[in-house]
Formats: structure tokens, C-alpha cells, sequence
């Protein structure tokens, strides 16, 4: 494969407390080819979104990344400085988040927002030029009357709507990759279904490269083409979209695909993960998910099982995997 | 079976007030708009829809948490809505709510303890001794520990939170519980657990549930019978599995058509429905679902349909078959390794 667009090494984020430093991300690498779409899927606290975060250089004080490297191209963003890394905001990565109306500003038109990526990067830009560049915006993203949108106010707009228009200033200045956290969580689920949708065109419009966060298998097979599956800060198991619903390998991907329910199946009982997610100050010893997982046995805890190829492409950081030869055993 | 609960052409409007002294009504929202129901004892009803729909409203109308507009509630043949005092409270008794948001149903400064107990103070049951003693059954029965009792909510998970609200819930023994989107803010992996215990408890105590959901794969799992609610109104109702399999009403179709499946093969099959819902201040006339049909024609621009055999649609006759297709299920890897999860799951 072609030399990937962004590629994360070794990455760890902590978090400064009286008891030390807490990991959010610990030693997670990954690669985003162009045109791509990698998912990440994993539930509250597994640091997801501090690792979009930790890439975008946007985690806040206590936190910080310790260690790793960010490489987009030659160039570390870990390394870059604050000045450095506003040049690539926008214009190289942009990104959108959850909640669509708590992210747009209430007292800022659509138009005013949306060009304001524009004049940061350009400042020469004249007032006709953006605001043509910003119905241009809205209308790629499929706004209906998008000359009155634009001189509109962010309560004017339905979820949907406004999740557009931040699509819209994401990409207005064609960044190279996209960051979605959980970009439809918030949204009723014909209006998801658009959005995925939309979100899918521009891609094959642009060839931009998409990381999409989200605790919804559903979406991960409707959108990716890769995923990692994390954990506790951790990255449990990375392959392609298919081999993942195909040929899922560690315990924790398992336990996730037995609790959603179905359409296409009956079953008496979800097979749920029993316990809950350890908090990231009192991890258990070895693997992170040995008190959940019913296959452990003495070696899980005795220390953490790194990130081993299962088949080419298919990464999985378990030392029972597959399961059908450790229970055989 | 009998039935437990009648709903018959249940409406709340709210009127929309413009001005601050001499305040005039400039509209009117019609959160639920003639909605009718029945649930019988130990079944499972959803009532299904997305935001604005109604579907929360009506379950409030149902437990008269608010006041009806017009309609009535039916509650073993009893209209509830005209009850008062003594009366209104034995109705309370019998008829419970678990709510969506676990952190925020929970008072803080009570111990679960105190929390559980105190539907049985209100209502007078038992002395302090034998409330202690169902505490400590009850929180068993949700699986928790009895030491629970003494700790406070926010010591506690989110899906551990919600057993808490469900153990307070059945704590008087009702036979109705409405459960308002009891999983939605839960994570899969806990959604499953508080799923599973649900129908677990209705099995053992013949609860019957009315059962508030968005998510039609949760639904699909604990529903005997689903309404599809659209702006107020009931477009579909009917038997789960006749809902899935032959979906008849063009807004069923589109909501099973569009959730994400967990099957990359069929990525991108789906066109999803047009537009937003419109406001309920503003529903249009004839069929209310009409402005983002793909199928609409001049009577549904006109006629408002009635729910006639589980389906208010004029043209549902005349549709071509659902095209939602479920068949597929799990990869046969996948599947086998589940099998493999559950057996050593149930073995530790």
C-alpha cells in the first residue's frame, strides 16, 4: 500500500492527577491512508476521543501527549508549536464533533462561521469572494436555499442541518483528513442515515481521508474500510471492515458484537460483557480486559499482551486468540 | 390474556403564548394528537418514533404525570384521568416509570437504600424493619448486593444506576412499568446487561411494560407488540415480528431501512428518507408524514388517513413489498467464537 496520509506512533496521552499521571491513550499506533476511512469504535472511556484530540493537539491542560509521534507527511504534529500547528488545523485536518448546536457559536451567523476557517488561512480574501466561497460550502453539502442559510443564526437550523453546516466548515478549506467524533450520536436516525450518506459523496468528491469515532458497530460497517477496536487507552484489535465482522478475533470485539441486538437474528439472551470498563487510575495487572473476559486465564494477568499479527492485516493483542484453538486446548 | 391498559384518542396541546402581559396564543404545539392503544397483562408494548414524535409524552399522559388535553387512559377498565386523592394514588401504586437519564433520576443525597424504600413510605407499606428487609431482596433481584443499600447514587456506574431505578420502580409491585428509553444513555456492552435483566423480571413477576424507545434493534429485542409513532400520531402498530417482516406504513420502511447495519457487504444499499420532521406547531394537512414520502399522491396532500388494521395510510394496499431484507445474521467465524464467548461466560 501507498505511503499512508497520517500515521500515529506509539502514542500516549496522560492526564496530570495527585495520584500521578493517568493514560487516556497508551501506546496506540495506527495509519490513515488517502481517500480511506478508518473507524475507531469503542465505548466511554476507552480513548477514542482523546486520541483525535491528542492528533488534532486540542487536549487541554491537565492532559498532554507524553510520548509518540503524530507524523503527517515528513512533519511531527506532536512536535509542532502552537503558531505551527493553527497553519494545519483546517486547512490539513478539520474536525467535527458530536453535538452540533453546543459546537456552532449562537450568537454568529452560518455564513460569518463558516468563512471564518477561510479568512484565517487567507486573509486576503475579499467580503464577495467569501461570501461566495461560503454558499459554495453549503451547497456541497447539500443545504436547500443556501443564500438565505448563510445570513441565518445556528438556532434556525434543525440537528441535521446543522451538523451540515459543520461539515461545511470543515471542509471549506479542503483539508486532506477529517476527524468525525461521533458525528451522528446526536441525531435521529433517517437524519444519521443522510448524513452518513453526505459524508460518503464527499468523500469520493475530494479523496479525503476520514477518521470516524464511534460506539456504533452499525455505523463502523456502513462507513470503514479500517478499523481499531480500543480499550482502555489501548488499541485490542485493528483489520479491515469486513474482517472484522468476519473473523472478529479478541474477547472484547466478541462481547461488543454479541450485546448489540439484531435485526437479522433472534436470540433469547444479548450476550452481554459482564463487570464494567476499569478506570484508567486502578487498571487491572495484564491485560485491561482480564476481569471482563471469559477466557482469561493466569498468563492475562500476568502481563499485557502487545498488538501480534493473527493473519497478514489482521492485528490482535490477545494471547487466546483464536478463541476455538485456546478453549480446544 | 386481559387487558391491563386502554388508550383511547389521547391528545395534549400546548398552546404557543406571544407577549408578556397581554399574552395572546399565537399557536399551538400538538405534542400527541389522538393516539390509541391497548396493552395487556405481562406484554411488552414499544412505542417507537424519533425525536418529537410524542412517544415520551405519551407515556407521561399514560402515567397522568401530566394532564391530557382530551382522550382518556383506561387502567383495569378505570379512566384514570378523572381520579383524584386516594383514588389516584392506589393508581400510582400499580403503575411505575423507569427514566432514560440514570444520573439524573437519582436523588443525590439519599442512599440507595433510602431511594429504593421510598415509593413503600409513600404508600405506606410495611414498617421500617420489612421495608430493610424487601431492600435488600430487591436489589438482589436486579443484581446488586444488599450492602448497596447504605452507599449513594453517584458511587455508582451508569448501567448500575439504572438497576437502581428499576429496583425503586418495581419496589411497590406494580403491574404497569413504562420504561422511557431506559438504555439509551447506557453503553452497549451495559445496554445488553440492563436489556437482559428487564425481560428476565418481566418473565418472573408478569410486569407489563410500555416500552419508549428510538432504537428499533433494542425494540426489536423486548417488544411483543410496537406502535411507530410520527408527529403525534400512531402511523403503525402490529405484532413484531408482521412489523419487521412486512413493514406496511412508508415511515416503518424508512426507519428500518435506516439503521446502520452491522454487515459491511451492505454498505451503502440504502436511500435515505429526505428532510426533517416537520414542526408539530405546524403539521401538515392531510397525511402527516406526506411532505417526505417518496410515495405521496394527491389524497395524501388532502385526507388525513386513519389507523385502520395497524396502518394509517392511504395507500398501503398499494405498495410495492418492503425491500428491507434481514437475512444474513452473524458470519459463521463470528458466530461460532460467540457460541464459544457465552458457553465459557456461563461456565466462570
Amino acid at each position: 500500500m501507498s505511503e499512508p496520509l497520517l500515521r500515529i506512533e506509539g502514542l500516549r496521552t496522560v492526564f496530570r492527577t495527585s495520584g500521578g499521571d493517568v493514560p487516556a491513550v497508551d501506546g496506540v499506533s495506527l495509519e490513515v491512508h488517502r481517500g480511506k476511512t478508518l473507524g475507531i469504535v469503542g465505548e466511554s472511556g476507552c480513548g477514542k476521543s482523546v486520541l483525535s484530540l491528542s492528533v488534532m493537539r486540542l487536549v487541554a491542560h491537565p492532559g498532554r501527549i507524553a510520548a509518540g509521534r503524530v507524523m503527517l507527511g515528513q512533519r511531527d504534529l506532536a512536535s509542532l508549536s502552537m503558531a505551527e500547528m493553527r497553519q494545519v488545523r483546517g486547512r490539513d485536518i478539520a474536525m467535527i464533533f458530536q453535538e452540533p448546536m453546543t459546537s456552532l457559536n449562537p450568537v454568529h451567523s452560518v455564513g460569518f462561521q463558516i468563512t471564518e476557517a477561510i479568512r484565517a488561512h487567507d486573509p486576503r480574501a475579499s467580503n464577495a469572494e467569501l461570501r461566495n466561497r461560503g454558499i459554495e460550502a453549503l451547497k456541497r453539502v447539500r443545504i436547500p436555499s443556501p443564500e438565505r442559510r448563510f445570513d441565518e443564526y445556528p438556532h434556525q437550523l434543525s440537528g441535521g442541518m446543522r451538523q451540515r453546516v459543520m461539515i461545511a466548515m470543515a471542509l471549506a478549506c479542503s483539508p486532506k483528513l477529517l476527524i468525525a467524533d461521533e458525528p451522528t450520536t446526536a441525531l435521529d436516525v433517517t437524519v444519521q442515515a443522510q448524513i452518513l450518506d453526505l459524508l460518503r459523496e464527499l468523500q469520493a468528491e475530494t479523496g479525503m481521508a476520514i477518521i470516524l469515532i464511534t460506539h456504533d458497530l452499525g455505523v463502523i460497517a456502513e462507513m470503514t474500510d479500517e478499523v481499531a477496536v480500543m480499550y482502555s487507552g489501548k488499541v485490542v484489535e485493528r483489520t479491515n471492515a469486513r474482517a472484522l465482522f468476519e473473523d472478529p478475533q479478541h474477547p472484547y470485539t466478541l462481547g461488543l458484537l454479541g450485546s448489540i441486538p439484531r435485526l437479522d437474528e433472534d436470540r433469547e439472551n444479548l450476550l452481554a460483557i459482564r463487570g464494567t470498563v476499569p478506570p484508567p487510575f486502578n487498571l487491572p495487572p495484564g491485560c485491561r480486559f482480564n476481569p471482563r473476559c471469559p477466557f482469561a486465564i493466569d498468563s492475562c494477568r500476568a502481563e499485557i499482551p502487545p498488538l501480534r499479527s493473527i493473519i497478514p492485516g489482521h492485528e490482535v493483542a490477545c494471547i487466546r486468540a483464536p478463541v476455538e484453538a485456546s478453549v480446544a486446548a | 390474556m386481559s387487558v391491563l391498559l386502554e388508550v383511547e384518542n389521547l391528545a395534549k396541546h400546548y398552546p404557543v403564548r406571544k407577549g408578556a402581559i397581554l399574552a395572546r396564543q399565537v399557536g399551538l404545539v400538538r405534542a400527541v394528537d389522538g393516539v390509541s392503544f391497548t396493552l395487556n397483562r405481562g406484554e411488552t408494548l414499544a412505542l417507537v418514533g424519533e425525536s418529537g414524535c410524542g412517544k415520551s409524552t405519551t407515556a407521561r399522559l399514560v402515567l397522568r404525570l401530566i394532564e391530557p388535553t382530551t382522550g382518556a387512559v383506561k387502567f383495569k377498565g378505570t379512566d384514570i384521568t378523572t381520579l383524584d386523592g386516594a383514588t389516584l394514588k392506589g393508581f400510582r401504586r400499580n403503575a411505575q416509570i423507569v427514566f432514560q437519564d440514570p444520573y439524573a433520576s437519582l436523588n443525590p443525597r439519599y442512599t440507595v437504600g433510602q431511594t429504593i424504600s421510598e415509593p413503600m413510605e409513600v404508600h405506606n407499606i410495611g414498617d421500617a424493619a420489612s421495608r430493610r428487609a424487601r431492600v435488600e431482596e430487591l436489589l438482589k433481584l436486579v443484581g446488586l448486593a444488599p450492602y448497596h443499600a447504605q452507599r449513594y447514587g453517584h458511587e455508582f456506574s451508569g448501567g448500575q444506576r439504572q438497576r437502581i431505578g428499576i429496583a425503586r420502580a418495581l419496589a411497590v409491585e406494580p403491574d404497569l412499568v413504562v420504561c422511557d428509553e431506559p438504555v439509551s444513555a447506557l453503553d452497549v456492552s451495559i445496554q445488553a446487561q440492563v436489556v437482559n435483566l428487564l425481560r428476565d423480571l418481566q418473565r418472573r413477576l408478569g410486569l407489563a411494560y410500555l416500552f419508549i424507545a428510538h432504537d428499533l434493534a433494542v425494540v426489536k429485542h423486548v417488544a411483543d407488540r410496537i406502535a411507530v409513532m410520527y408527529l403525534g400520531r400512531i402511523v403503525e402498530i402490529g405484532e413484531k415480528r408482521a412489523l419487521f417482516s412486512n413493514p406496511r406504513h412508508p415511515y416503518t420502511r424508512a426507519l428500518l431501512a435506516a439503521i446502520p447495519h452491522p454487515d459491511p457487504s451492505r454498505k451503502g444499499r440504502v436511500t435515505p428518507l429526505g428532510g426533517d420532521v416537520p414542526s408539530p406547531m405546524n403539521i401538515p394537512p392531510g397525511c402527516r408524514f406526506h411532505t417526505r414520502c417518496p410515495y405521496a399522491q394527491d389524497i395524501c396532500r388532502q385526507q388525513d388517513p386513519v389507523l385502520k388494521d395497524g396502518v394509517a395510510c392511504h395507500l398501503a394496499d398499494q405498495l410495492p413489498p418492503a425491500g428491507v431484507d434481514f437475512a444474513g445474521g452473524l458470519a459463521p467465524n463470528a458466530a461460532k467464537r460467540l457460541a464459544l464467548y457465552a458457553e465459557a461466560a456461563a461456565r466462570s
